[in-house]
């Protein structure tokens, strides 16, 4: 399962013929049925493991934040240790814990060293967290009203106004429709009991996956991998979540905030993990609006025009139809004439899709700098979990090349034609009146 | 008992692991460093320039920053945007950033394509293309720039305002983006003064960090940039900071919704420091205070008593001129800005008056330690350490040496530099007082289909 990347050196002659092969991912289920995946990385004494449970804000119901309030929590006090007691155990051996939530998923993660003593400590502390939090109740309060004062700074940024909406407008009533920190109204009403009960339906093994990346044998993650699933309940794999509705028309919508600048998000739901169309859509989006210093979106409205700092366009592909999002920033009196030219630009790409030369160029970069993907520890972790969580092909790294290579212009021009509707578009902006 | 063991341990994997520095200097001042890490085959080349914000005369603020905005429109042989286009072909990633002391340059690549950035690079060191046509459009792009990043953050602006009233007459005074006005008002022969000034290879330092061999890029090196000719580099004005007698205190009212403190003790940076270890032991300080959530400003403010719902301190030894030193909080929904400053100011006493434990002095140094090895997971960041220390005077040799100057640090230091340095008059505080959201706007939506 391993392509081995052959690296001729041109200007270095003097070195040898270099090769490369991405190591590969071992992939194997613990004594309990725990997915577990690791990837060797020798070199340097550490080791990333985290743990991520299919229990993301898409898991809110009608509790919108929950799953952030839960993930939050979960360090505050776990098996004996209290608050204080657990920070020390990871400060104490130069441990890292860190923990995030997204629409499809929560995790919790650890960077430790791998000294036996540092990282037994380390993990002894990591598996508590994960299986036996004590949810405490003053904890939870101070925790809560953490995330409550979080959300009202966040009415202080006109971006994160624009991100509600805009995700408000794509996703109606779908469980995507929320941002995961959930608002005030929802968070104020949760209790701990609401969060007991959130933990113990996804907090599970069977809705689990556990990444290992680091200085470690196999033997070594073996261990580790059963540990940590010992002690977790077994538990029920989350339902799947139902499928998108695209909205009915599209939309424009404008709401004054007192900013020197409007934000403008634009886009629909268009593309899962899955997607057959991922391809085309991810090699055009480059072109369009991804790559850099060098997408039409950037040279349009920032290099032709001034117009805005920054000027870009990517796909969030989640487990059904996550968003296409495009997005600048400008001085208020310019908000009509850049939308004009963030339209047309999109529209004229989806009408004739990237020139032969632009399909090359994006071509050369996703090849030519496939190996800065994965060129360290956090990146390899960020890959393989996503991996591993939306159960790809093991092989996707290595076969990633190729499929991009095969990606044609008209692929691509189709691929937005289908799935980039124009006259769906979902348009919102939030900033100061306009003087136009 | 494990902690003593911990440092044993990690001195032996630091030393395992770590490679040496290899430095070259051309024949034009050019000064090249390369550090071999071989874990991935790929390469960072990173370009410093002694100059930044703290280097501008009044009137023209932010003009590197400017500077480095234009140095992606073009030169004789690449035309505006070719630059890019050839990095992003090769599958590389670029970008710039200019600090208060350094403007820097950097791509990263597929570790046989180095060649491609140091011809680029050399080629704009020498021959830009200043353009009026090309600066009023990218004058916009700044301005939105600013906008972004302070005019519309509550406490990016608080953070601005405080800069200028702490400091007296330092250049560290300035906003590194640079005062509105003054963006609105560069001339292209401003900026080519500047460039002119400031862009030469005797005054710049070329890292390289990846898997490369140091005498194959020493080669390169010689080969694209030894013949850019020297510039005669006029030394800077001193500028030293004017001793503050008294504290300052101010308070911003904005449009916002969460109230918010900035005190700022005046500092000297480990550049302008008496002696060095009192460098070192204000950074053993601000572990203490905030390194990780066992640290006391978490532990005490946010859980023990409960009165802040964010908090942090922070000081940053490598500056140029005098610095800062930090401290940050929001209290919780209940609690004035007063409390919240009173509550920092009983945390700062107790550290000049108490030792701190050793086990507190352990768990810093313990992360220090650890924080050695996770970074050399980062080849850019291996990169920016050496680029920093070197550009503002340091020298990178000083940067290899941190660990070790660290763990020298005592308790007994930690609470001399409190009580030396983190005194009242030296001291400059900022409230937020959160303004309605409503002024300057209509509130509610409009929608058009």
């Amino acid at each position: 399962m391993r392509i081995k990347l052959w690296i001729l050196s041109a200007l270095f002659i003097t070195a040898s013929t270099q090769v490369w092969a991405i190591a590969p991912i071992q992939h194997w289920q613990s004594s309990q049925g725990g997915r577990v995946y690791f990837v060797a990385s020798p070199g340097l004494p550490m080791v990333d493991i985290r743990m991520q449970f299919n229990a993301g804000s898409a898991r809110d119901d009608k509790s919108h934040g929950i799953a952030v309030l839960t993930n939050r929590l979960l360090e505050t006090g776990a098996g004996l240790w209290n608050a204080d007691q657990v920070a020390e155990r990871f400060d104490q051996v130069g441990a890292q814990y860190s923990n995030s939530v997204n629409q499809d998923y929560a995790y919790l993660q650890l960077r430790s060293l791998t000294q036996d003593k540092l990282l037994s400590q380390a993990l002894a502390t990591f598996e508590v967290i994960a299986a036996k939090p004590q949810f405490e109740e003053s904890n939870f309060q101070r925790i809560k009203s953490q995330l409550l004062m979080e959300l009202k700074q966040q009415q202080e940024r006109p971006g994160n106004i624009a991100k509600k909406e805009f995700y408000q407008a794509l996703y109606g009533q779908h469980p995507y429709a929320h941002l995961s920190a959930g608002s005030i109204e929802t968070v104020s009403k949760l209790t701990l009991v609401d969060i007991k009960k959130f933990y113990q339906e996804y907090y599970v093994s069977n809705n689990a996956i556990l990444v290992i990346v680091g200085d470690l044998t196999k033997t070594q993650a073996h261990k580790i991998a059963e540990k940590l699933y010992a002690k977790l309940s077994i538990g029920q794999k989350a339902k799947a979540l139902v499928s998108v509705q695209l909205p009915k028309n599209g939309q424009k919508k404008h709401i004054n905030f007192p900013s020197s600048q409007t934000h403008i998000l634009a886009g629909l739901p268009v593309l899962s993990r899955t997607d057959k169309d991922y391809f085309p859509l991810y090699v055009g989006n480059y072109i369009l609006g991804g790559g850099g210093l060098v997408s039409i979106l950037f040279n349009e409205i920032r290099e032709k025009r001034g117009l805005a700092y920054s000027a870009y366009s990517y796909f969030s592909p989640l487990a059904e139809k996550g968003p296409f999002t495009i997005g600048l920033q400008t001085q208020n009196k310019q908000r009509k004439v850049a939308t004009e030219v963030l339209q047309k630009t999109v529209q004229d790409f989806i009408a004739t899709g990237p020139s032969e030369t632009e399909l090359i160029a994006a071509k050369k970069n996703l090849t030519g700098g496939f190996v800065l993907r994965f060129d360290n520890n956090r990146k390899l972790m960020n890959y393989v979990s996503m991996i591993a969580f939306y159960q790809l092909p093991l092989d996707y790294l290595e076969t990633f090349q190729g499929k991009v290579a095969q990606v044609s212009k008209k692929d691509i021009q189709s691929a937005f034609q289908a799935r980039v509707q124009k006259n769906l578009l979902q348009i919102i902006s939030v900033g100061g009146v306009s003087e136009q | 008992m494990i902690l003593r063991f911990f440092i044993v341990l990690i001195f032996y994997s630091f030393n395992a692991n770590a490679t040496d520095v290899q430095e070259r200097i051309l024949t034009n001042g050019l000064k090249v460093l390369v550090k071999e890490q071989h874990r991935s085959p790929v390469v960072v080349s990173q370009i410093w320039y002694k100059v930044g914000s703290s280097y501008e005369p009044a009137g023209i603020t932010g003009i590197s920053h400017m500077l480095e905005h234009m140095m992606f429109k073009g030169t004789d042989n690449h035309p505006a945007g070719q630059f890019s286009k050839i990095i992003a072909e090769n599958g590389g990633r670029e970008n710039a950033f200019t600090g208060r002391d350094y403007t820097a340059y950097f791509q990263t690549l597929e570790k046989s394509r180095l060649a491609i950035s140091f011809e680029l690079e050399a080629d704009r060191m020498q021959n830009l293309h200043l353009l009026a046509s090309e600066l009023k459009k990218e004058l916009q792009v700044v301005m939105e720039e600013r906008r972004m990043r302070t005019e519309d953050k509550p406490r990016a602006k608080l953070q601005e305002y405080l800069m200028a009233m702490a400091y007296t007459n330092s250049a560290y005074r300035n906003p590194v983006i640079g005062w509105p006005e003054d963006i609105e008002n560069y001339q292209v022969d401003d900026l080519q003064a500047w460039y002119k000034k400031w862009y030469a290879p005797n005054n710049a330092t070329l890292i390289v960090v990846g898997n490369v061999q140091a005498e194959e890029v020493f080669k390169l090196a010689q080969q694209y940039f030894s013949k850019i000719p020297q510039v005669a580099i006029k030394p800077l004005k001193p500028q030293k900071e004017m001793q503050q007698v008294g504290v300052r205190r101010m308070t911003i009212k904005l449009p916002a919704k969460v109230p918010y403190i900035l005190m700022a003790y005046k500092v000297p940076s480990l550049n302008v420091i008496e002696h060095t270890w009192e460098a070192y032991a204000l950074d053993v300080l601000a572990g203490v205070l905030d390194g990780g959530d066992s640290a006391r400003l978490a532990t005490r403010l946010q859980r023990g008593q409960k009165i802040a719902t964010s908090v942090g301190a922070g000081y940053d030894l490598g500056g140029r001129l005098e610095e800062l030193f930090l401290f940050e909080a929001t209290p919780v929904a209940g609690k004035s800005l007063l409390d919240m400053e009173l509550a920092l100011k009983k945390e700062i006493r107790i550290l000049q008056q108490e030792l701190i434990s050793d086990k507190e002095l352990e768990r810093v140094k313990a992360q220090v330690l650890a924080s050695s090895v996770y970074e050399q997971d980062s080849l850019f960041y291996q990169a920016m350490k050496l680029g920093m220390y070197e550009t503002v005077g340091l020298g990178w040799q000083t940067s290899e040496n941190y660990m070790q100057k660290i763990t020298q640090v005592t308790a007994e230091q930690v609470r001399l530099v409190a009580k030396k340095y983190l005194i009242e008059s030296h001291l400059s505080i900022a409230y937020l007082d959160p303004q309605s959201m409503l002024a300057n706007s209509k509130s509610g939506a409009s929608y058009a289909h």
